[in-house]
């Protein structure tokens, strides 16, 4: 029987444990650095090394497999379902800082003004009677955080303007959505010079999406004075972008990686499912910063 | 039948060998008996905190354990029991039988699968590590509630990472099962033709792929809040600690479902097995397990409604949680009536069966009381809670994962377990269970708040009580062990299909089901297909 016909099951393989055992590593370096535990730095590092062995290896495996035509249609199907699931986790991790976000600017930053359940709510009068509902929130309700911690609140003096930087990265990121496209036109005609110079362009658009980014968080916390520590307008507004940027660098790395692949003649015009897989997550990753662009940095 | 088997030998059914054949497994069946071991080893390390709990609230007063190291107690005998023994049993048995229901060769992804499982005893020896950190474990609640929680010790990152890396396994174990079903059903097996373990399983994928995401969202808001100055939690700084409530909770309310559904799943196979006709209202259970997992994101603060929610959202939470009630009736009727004039026997997993109906349903009228939102304000953070999830969890979900182990005990280990310990072990756990959690209605009901280790002397009664009972159902458990390894050395061997009503794919393969089965997809006949 040919082995096209048989749905593929490799018959055991180190990664899944190796990979476990980089997470629990890299896990357990964090925990101590937040710890200051001694020795936690090297753990750390261990576990980052761990992990980048483990992804280069078992990528390695899949590939060799692929390249091998170990995979059949429904091995490939199965890839995909399992992309589209994956992403539509990574939607709920972010609706997960995106509801904080219109949860303090819809209820609580109201609320603390007084706002909301029929005028009987005693937390502005009682508690922070100064305080005035405005967004960005630039001063705290308890500047001095005297319940928190008492680590005083860092103030700042004027947010990101939306149509500056942002609207540069909005264009960017959206213009290599475009690029994108035409490198998988241009693999679905086997077109691969054209492949690989729109893929080339692409993830240059995602370096220079980062390196601006960058440049607006040393400006923010430099000339703006705004930090994680600046209230909940920093908190929603490096936790959303920072996990963003985050997603758009390995979505980098990985367009990158597809462009190595593609100029070692990996994929063929019918059979490519890692550059569109890399694709979708591209376009997850753009997708997002839309919703950021809009209601972090525009209204 | 002997061509499905003749199909199977062609390949190499020679099985790796030593521990290569558990660390580096891609094997459907030895994943799930690792994640069956490993919920079993859990149910007993989590089990003996609750032991630790019960003898503490033996009498009032304090006599063993100090306050702080009680609530580390509760609280990692909940994170311990919900994440490492009944999601695990539940995906262990996904595991073993979805493949082997649909007839699939395998799981979709099955390096994957492998991970799933190995990332579980690594991720709670960092949970459990904490119980021994300077500061003590986890003390604030499984629900981590802020500002509570921020006051842990050195066990605050590591509790953190270890939910991180729970919510990773579980993930990645959901996409596996989602995409198994879609992609490797056999010819022949369409969905409204999949048995309802398996419909029940991949609809509980969908939950925890929505909502683990989530929840590891909201730890990492935390995380944050305490090492790098947010104010997610603080209001001083805009933010508001019933944010983290909202977040854990839209999390959490799917993740009670993530914990039942599977054993809806697993009672629809048993008792149509036992009274020997077709589960009645097939297409109705499936539409049911849809509507309730839809309606289990809508339904979230009905665990806030003290918390000081407007008017409007308490009303519209009740009357949301209301209606889940219609769904789980449905079942119920369902289950009832495809008993109505079955010929039944009484094995010992119809007994677990027939038990978590009744139970589960006392378990939901007490759920219902307290989705009423006036009433709640007397019934929160009470021992009617405890008994009201207990009632839920244990004679909800892990009887009927205990129905399920004796039920296809024999298609893994190819003997019958020994059925007059079973019964034995079936009616100790049975009478225990409710002597440990009947009384803690009426605690709860009097008044006796939960989580705190001491309490008046108009509790002390119904609390020996049901410490008694807590101590009779924890030794009972030892006899479930007992007889498990006994029936995996030996007994009398058991025929490919071991239950005479039982339908199903999984009984046409031998018993023990060879390494690999269903190489090439089997040819199914139309009564293969009937449930």
């Amino acid at each position: 029987m040919a082995s096209k016909d048989l749905y593929y099951v490799p018959h055991g393989s180190k990664w899944p444990i190796v990979g476990t055992l980089s997470v629990f590593t890299f896990f357990l370096g964090s925990a101590m650095l937040f710890n200051h535990s001694s020795g936690a730095k090297y753990v750390f590092v261990v576990g980052i090394a761990a992990l980048v062995y483990m992804f280069i290896g078992w990528f390695s495996d899949v590939i060799s497999e692929s390249r091998a035509g170990n995979y059949n249609k429904q091995v490939d199907v199965s890839f995909r379902m399992g992309m589209g699931w994956f992403i539509l986790s990574e939607v709920m991790f972010f609706a997960a800082f995106f509801g904080a976000l219109f949860y303090a600017r819809m209820f609580s930053i109201p609320w603390l003004n007084g706002e909301g359940l029929g005028g009987v709510n005693g937390t502005h009068e009682f508690l922070w009677s100064s305080f005035e509902a405005v967004w960005p929130t630039n001063v705290m309700p308890d500047p001095s955080n005297a319940l928190g911690g008492g680590k005083a609140f860092q103030e700042f003096t004027e947010v990101i303007p939306a149509f500056g930087i942002p609207a540069i990265n909005t264009a960017i990121l959206l213009l290599s959505g475009v690029t994108v496209t035409i490198a998988h036109w241009a693999l679905k005609e086997a077109k691969r010079k054209a492949l690989i110079f729109w893929l080339f362009a692409t993830v240059a658009l995602g370096f220079f999406f980062v390196f601006l980014q960058a440049e607006e968080y040393i400006h923010a916390i430099t000339d703006l004075g705004i930090t994680p520590n600046s209230g909940i307008y920093g908190s929603t507004f490096y936790l959303l972008t920072g996990f963003h940027g985050f997603h758009v660098t390995m979505g980098a790395i990985m367009l990158a990686v597809i462009m190595f692949r593609s100029i070692n003649g990996h994929f063929s015009n019918k059979d490519h499912f890692a550059f569109e897989a890399v694709a979708w997550y591209w376009h997850f990753v753009d997708v997002v910063w839309l919703g950021l662009f809009i209601f972090v940095y525009w209204i | 039948m002997s061509t499905l088997t003749q199909a199977n030998d062609h390949d190499h059914d020679h099985k790796p060998t030593g521990l290569k054949r558990w660390f580096f497994s891609t094997n459907h069946k030895d994943i799930g008996t690792l994640y069956l071991i490993f919920a079993l080893t859990m149910f007993f390390v989590g089990g003996s905190m609750a032991m630790i709990i019960r003898a503490e609230l033996f009498q009032p007063g304090l006599q063993f354990v100090d306050p702080q190291f009680y609530n580390s107690m509760v609280t990692v005998h909940a994170l311990i029991m919900i994440f490492g023994a009944v999601m695990p049993a539940g995906v262990g048995l996904a595991n073993w039988m979805i493949p082997l229901m649909i007839g699939a060769p395998d799981m979709a992804l099955p390096r994957m699968n492998n991970m799933s499982f190995w990332i579980l005893p690594f991720a709670f020896a960092l949970l459990i590590s904490t119980l021994f950190m300077e500061g003590g474990g986890p003390a604030g609640g499984w629900t981590m509630y802020p500002p509570l929680v921020l006051q842990t010790g050195a066990a605050f990152p590591f509790l953190i990472l270890a939910v991180h890396f729970l919510g990773i396994s579980s993930i990645m174990g959901a996409i596996n099962i989602i995409v198994t079903v879609f992609n490797m059903r056999a010819p022949g097996m369409t969905l409204m033709k999949m048995p309802l373990f398996v419909w029940t399983w991949v609809i509980t994928s969908f939950l925890l792929v929505a909502s683990l995401p989530v929840l590891a969202g909201g730890v990492t808001m935390l995380l944050t809040d305490k090492y790098f100055g947010t104010s997610f939690f603080n209001a001083a700084g805009g933010g508001d600690p019933v944010l983290f409530q909202h977040i854990f909770w839209f999390f959490g309310h799917p993740e009670v479902y993530i914990l039942a559904l599977p054993a809806f799943g697993i009672v629809s196979q048993i008792i149509p097995a036992f009274a020997r006709k077709p589960l009645f209202g097939y297409a109705s259970m499936v539409y049911a397990t849809a509507s309730i997992a839809i309606l289990s994101f809508f339904v979230w603060a009905h665990h806030m409604f003290t918390v000081g929610l407007p008017v409007k959202g308490e009303l519209f939470f009740m009357y949301a949680t209301m209606l889940i009630a219609v769904p789980t009736g449905v079942k119920v009727f369902n289950w009832m009536a495809t008993m109505w004039k079955g010929s039944m026997t009484f094995e010992t997993p119809m007994l677990f069966s027939i038990a978590f109906v009744i139970l589960f349903t006392i378990g939901g009228f007490s759920g219902l009381m307290l989705g009423i939102t006036p009433v709640d304000f007397q019934y929160h953070d009470t021992y009617f809670v405890v008994a009201h999830f207990h009632y839920v969890l244990l004679t909800g979900a892990v009887f009927a994962l205990m129905g399920a182990v004796y039920y296809w005990l024999p298609k893994w280990t190819g003997y019958m377990y020994d059925e007059k310990l079973g019964q034995i072990h079936f009616w100790l756990s049975t009478i225990t269970a409710n002597i440990l959690f009947f009384p803690q209605h009426f605690l709860g009901l009097a008044g006796m708040p939960r989580r705190i280790p001491d309490y008046n002397v108009q509790f002390a009664d119904f609390n020996m009580i049901s410490s008694i009972g807590g101590f009779a159902y924890g030794i009972s458990q030892l006899l479930f062990v007992y007889i498990v390894i006994k029936c995996v050395l030996g007994g009398k061997k058991a025929k490919a299909l071991s239950w005479e009503g039982a339908k199903g794919l999984e009984w046409t393969v031998p018993s023990p089901a060879p390494h690999h089965t269903f190489e090439t997809p089997p040819k199914l006949t139309k009564a293969m297909l009937e449930h």
